[in-house]
């Protein structure tokens, strides 16, 4: 039971404390949106977004006659130096049944080991069970890395 | 009835000379088009032939007249050959097919080598010995409406073979004299090269003459059946050649490759086959205790091993991927795991364990990275978690001083001093 | 002079803007039991802002176009810092930012608040509404993934079902005949620029028609909230209401953190034009109604087309809504609008649990 004193007067002091308490808290909640969005607006380091273009190598990473796999998106790629001192990069993805191809020097061919199915290096199937071409990709070197790019669609 | 048929005949032939005038008279079509059963044929049909459309008439191969329109049409002054004799089918068929000079002028890449490789088949054998009841030219390629090989409705595309080999291969009744077995057809429309044909349009799976040869047709005997599979399975040959089963299969008999696999209901093999399980197939021959044994064992094991840890990452991925963490470069590592499951599933014609064993490892690795790729994906999902649990606090503080608030200022009222 | 009241004091001095302010003290909310609805306008707003910070943020990283678009989403979600959050409170802020808005409106509607002189205010309202459903199409296919895709395929297909403008409609929405890259910058140029900037002008003639008019209190229950004493029957909105709002605000936000940790926003697979599209693709819940609707009626009516007649059935319906407020004058009309209401409610409810439970 209240009287009617209590009603009347609303204490000054449990104001300005319940007032500090929730000034507070608001700031801390601010802050702890502000945060993120702070940590956010860095840019990783990472600043390659896949999608189109990826770089695939450095120039001196692959011997003459050789090749190496990079990620592409969410696939893997081909990058190969020829005997003529050309790039060329192909989808790694075999057609027959998506085993991931390989570069064989010996052959100058792009190879299954799965099936043995055999590309020659614009990835036209050349013989074994696969049954279409592979994608290629378009290749630039710019300073000292190696750019594969994806194909204009249209 | 006889009167009838003539009957009939002679109308049909007056309408058609009538409504066909000025066309190249053709009396041959005119009269058969209205001639029931063996002796039914229409210019439709016979205008999808392939002879007919390179210019070849009815006169080419049965001799006769075309522009006659009498008895004298099948006069033997005029050449008439009547019904060709199933004997003479592959003489008449190779007299144009077997002469390259003649074949250039339609397709000088044709190969003209056909009746001479009958000649060598048990078909040809058995027609030149007498028996009039083995395949003829015209039973795989059909007669009057003979479409090329690349044609999906030819009899002999890739896709039709089995069927035109099982009209009677298949046939019990037709095939009761020749003491061979009948279940051919059924078992390959149960394998896995017949799936892959129909179902995945895959063109180059073997079909019935791919293994044993078309205008050859011969089985390939015990100690060569293995060189036709290899045609394709190069590695799995190669590792068998190099392995102590060629030589044990050699001396006891056995072909290599169909003995394990069979040849007509080839399935998809599978982890089962190895091992000392009932499935297995290496109990066929090893016995408890002996060597074989022992590495049957081994290498089922490490396969299905290997086989299991990839699972066993796919289940974490599937589990951090369904709570929305993203973990698309490790599937594709996963990719690289499965590619060396592929290749220990290869690996094991070696029928050793240490060749086995190297693919198996160079997987596990790949699956202990995905796994703890895994596991680090569901540790930032319970950090996310974490983080939303103490805004959540945080909230809620807010929240209720708020609440606090609200109540001190409307001590005196809502609507303010 | 307190350091905050000083601070206050040099503004105003260089802004003018107490004098300006000084009516919104007076500012007031009617009390009754239906008090409650009134928070639905401010959360809506409230959800707008987050949708307009965090599309800002998206924009940071986001590409527009066909061959990047998806792995920009997937970069952000996965490599910045934070970026999942940023992007599932966007995804789940637009669609409780509808719903709300879709509260707001029906409450509207059932407590009659669009009556003489507020009709301006609901068809402003209606509008922010269209828009707001246009900002979900629109950012729907940003992601440029499968679903996305063939949703926006399947609804600017129906577009194109209009009479006389579907086709160049069609068009214009899509940017050529199919939906291409082409589509996707139109659609990105919709979302970021055109329909902000046509929100923003109507938001604010919307809150400017309720500043002058103040909050409309339900003629049902007004004679007897006119015989409470003003201290019980109103209170200030700065900054008791207000103060009441912002909880709202913050249960919001709690709510969206939880979203977006406990069941993220997902993406997806990239969008392959040459694919086949997958079965059972629907359209977002706020048209599945409608979807679901067209699904139903048969391809021909008589001499008709089925799907003409459902376009033009649901955009005579939609106009009939719009113009409510000068059709609602007499008390037979009042009941028939209630009644229609209530049968639109559980009309849109069925329909989209049905939409769901379908195939």
């Amino acid at each position: 039971m209240h009287s009617a004193q209590e009603t009347q007067v609303a204490s000054p002091a449990r104001r300005r404390f319940l007032g500090m308490l929730l000034g507070g808290g608001l700031f801390a909640s601010a802050l702890s949106f502000i945060y993120p969005v702070l940590r956010y607006l860095v840019p990783p380091s990472l600043t390659d977004m896949g999608g189109d273009t990826v770089v695939a190598g450095k120039v001196g990473e692959l011997r003459p006659n050789s090749g190496k796999i990079f990620r592409f998106g969410s696939r893997p790629g081909l990058l190969m130096l020829g005997t003529d001192g050309q790039y060329r990069a192909l989808s790694a993805t075999c057609t027959h049944l998506s085993c991931t191809v390989q570069y064989r020097g010996d052959l100058r061919q792009v190879w299954c080991a799965c099936h043995n199915g055999m590309y020659d290096l614009a990835g036209r199937n050349l013989s074994g069970p696969p049954p279409r071409p592979l994608e290629q990709y378009d290749v630039h070197v710019r300073g000292d890395e190696i750019i594969v790019s994806r194909r204009r669609e249209a | 009835m006889r009167l009838n048929r003539s009957l009939g005949a002679v109308l049909v032939l007056a309408a058609a000379v009538t409504l066909t005038q000025g066309q190249q008279p053709n009396s041959c079509v005119d009269c058969h088009s209205a001639l029931e059963g063996e002796l039914h044929v229409t210019p439709e049909q016979f205008a999808q032939d392939i002879h007919a459309q390179k210019g070849l008439t009815c006169a080419s191969c049965h001799g006769g007249d075309p522009s006659k329109t009498d008895e004298s049409a099948m006069s033997k002054a005029a050449g008439f050959k009547g019904r060709i004799e199933r004997a003479a089918v592959p003489k008449l068929c190779g007299s144009c097919h077997s002469d390259p000079g003649f074949m250039r002028q339609y397709n000088p890449s044709l190969r003209t080598d056909q009746l001479s490789q009958y000649q060598t088949s048990v078909h040809g054998k058995r027609l030149a010995a007498g028996d009039t009841k083995v395949a003829v030219c015209t039973d795989c390629h059909g007669v009057h409406d003979l479409r090329p090989a690349s044609d999906t409705r030819s009899k002999v595309h890739p896709l039709n073979i089995a069927t035109t080999c099982s009209r009677c291969h298949g046939d019990t009744q037709y095939m009761a004299a020749y003491k061979i077995p009948t279940n051919q057809f059924a078992s390959y429309k149960t394998s896995v090269h017949h799936e892959a044909m129909v179902e995945r349009g895959d063109l180059s799976a073997p079909t019935c003459t791919t293994c044993h040869g078309n205008h050859g047709a011969t089985p390939p005997g015990v100690g060569s059946v293995a060189n036709v599979c290899s045609t394709c399975h190069v590695f799995q040959a190669q590792l068998f050649d190099a392995s102590p089963h060629k030589a044990a299969f050699a001396s006891a008999g056995l072909p290599g490759c169909v003995t394990c696999h069979s040849n007509h209901g080839i399935s998809k093999p599978g982890d089962a086959m190895l091992g000392t399980s009932a499935q297995s197939v290496c109990t066929n021959c090893h016995t408890q205790g002996d060597a074989g044994y022992k590495v049957a064992g081994d290498l089922q094991q490490q396969v299905s091993g290997l086989e299991a840890s990839i699972t066993r990452s796919d289940r974490i991925l599937n589990r951090a991927e369904s709570s929305g963490m993203e973990v698309s470069q490790a599937r594709l590592e996963q990719d690289q795991a499965r590619d060396a499951l592929t290749k220990a599933r290869v690996s094991v014609h070696t029928f050793a364990a240490a060749p086995v064993r190297a693919d198996v490892d160079s997987g596990l690795k790949i699956t202990a990275k995905t796994f703890g790729e895994g596991q680090g994906a569901l540790r930032e999902r319970d950090y996310r978690r974490t983080g939303l649990g103490m805004s959540l606090v945080a909230i809620v503080f807010v929240v209720a001083a708020l609440k606090l608030y609200i109540r001190e200022i409307e001590k005196n009222g809502k609507s303010g001093s | 002079m307190a350091p905050l009241a000083r601070v206050r004091n040099w503004l105003d001095e260089r802004f003018g803007w107490e004098e300006l302010l000084a009516p919104l003290r007076h500012k007031t909310v009617p009390i009754h039991r239906y008090s409650y609805w009134y928070f639905l306008g401010g959360i809506t707003l409230f959800l707008f802002g987050v949708q307009v910070c965090t599309g800002i943020l998206l924009l940071l990283y986001y590409r527009p176009s066909a061959n990047e678009a998806f792995e920009s989403v997937q970069y952000l979600i996965t490599q910045v810092q934070f970026g999942w959050l940023v992007r599932s409170v966007h995804s789940w802020a637009a669609n409780l930012m509808i719903f709300t808005a879709f509260l707001h409106m029906f409450s509207v509607v059932f407590l009659r608040a669009y009556r003489k002189p507020r009709e301006l205010t609901w068809v402003s309202g209606m509008l922010l509404l269209f828009l707001a459903m246009g900002f979900g199409f629109s950012g729907y296919l940003l992601p440029w993934n499968t679903l996305a895709f063939f949703a926006t395929k399947v609804g600017t297909d129906i577009a194109g079902q209009v009479p006389f403008v579907g086709h160049r409609l069609m068009i214009f929405l899509r940017g050529g005949e199919e939906v291409t890259g082409a589509t996707l910058s139109r659609f990105f140029g919709f979302h970021v620029a055109v329909l902000p900037g046509l929100t923003t002008l109507l938001v604010g003639v919307h809150l400017l028609l309720i500043q002058r008019f103040g909050i409309s209190v339900p003629s049902r229950i007004e004679p007897e909230w006119r015989a409470l004493p003003p201290e019980k029957r109103e209170m200030r909105f700065f900054p008791n209401f207000l103060l009441r709002e912002l909880m709202a605000w913050y249960i919001a936000l709690g709510v969206l953190g939880a979203l977006a940790a406990f069941s993220p926003w997902g993406l997806g697979t990239k969008a392959d034009p040459f694919a086949p599209a997958p079965a059972g693709i629907k359209p977002e819940w706020y048209f599945l109604f409608m979807f679901q609707t067209l699904k139903l009626i048969p391809a021909k009516l008589g001499m008709l087309d089925g799907e003409v007649v459902g376009i033009l059935t649901f955009s005579l319906a939609g106009l009939i809504w719009l113009l409510v407020p000068f059709l609602d004058g007499t008390k037979r009309t009042q009941r028939l609008v209630t009644g229609a209401a209530m049968f639109v409610v559980a009309y849109m409810g069925t329909m989209t649990a049905y939409g769901y439970a379908a195939k």
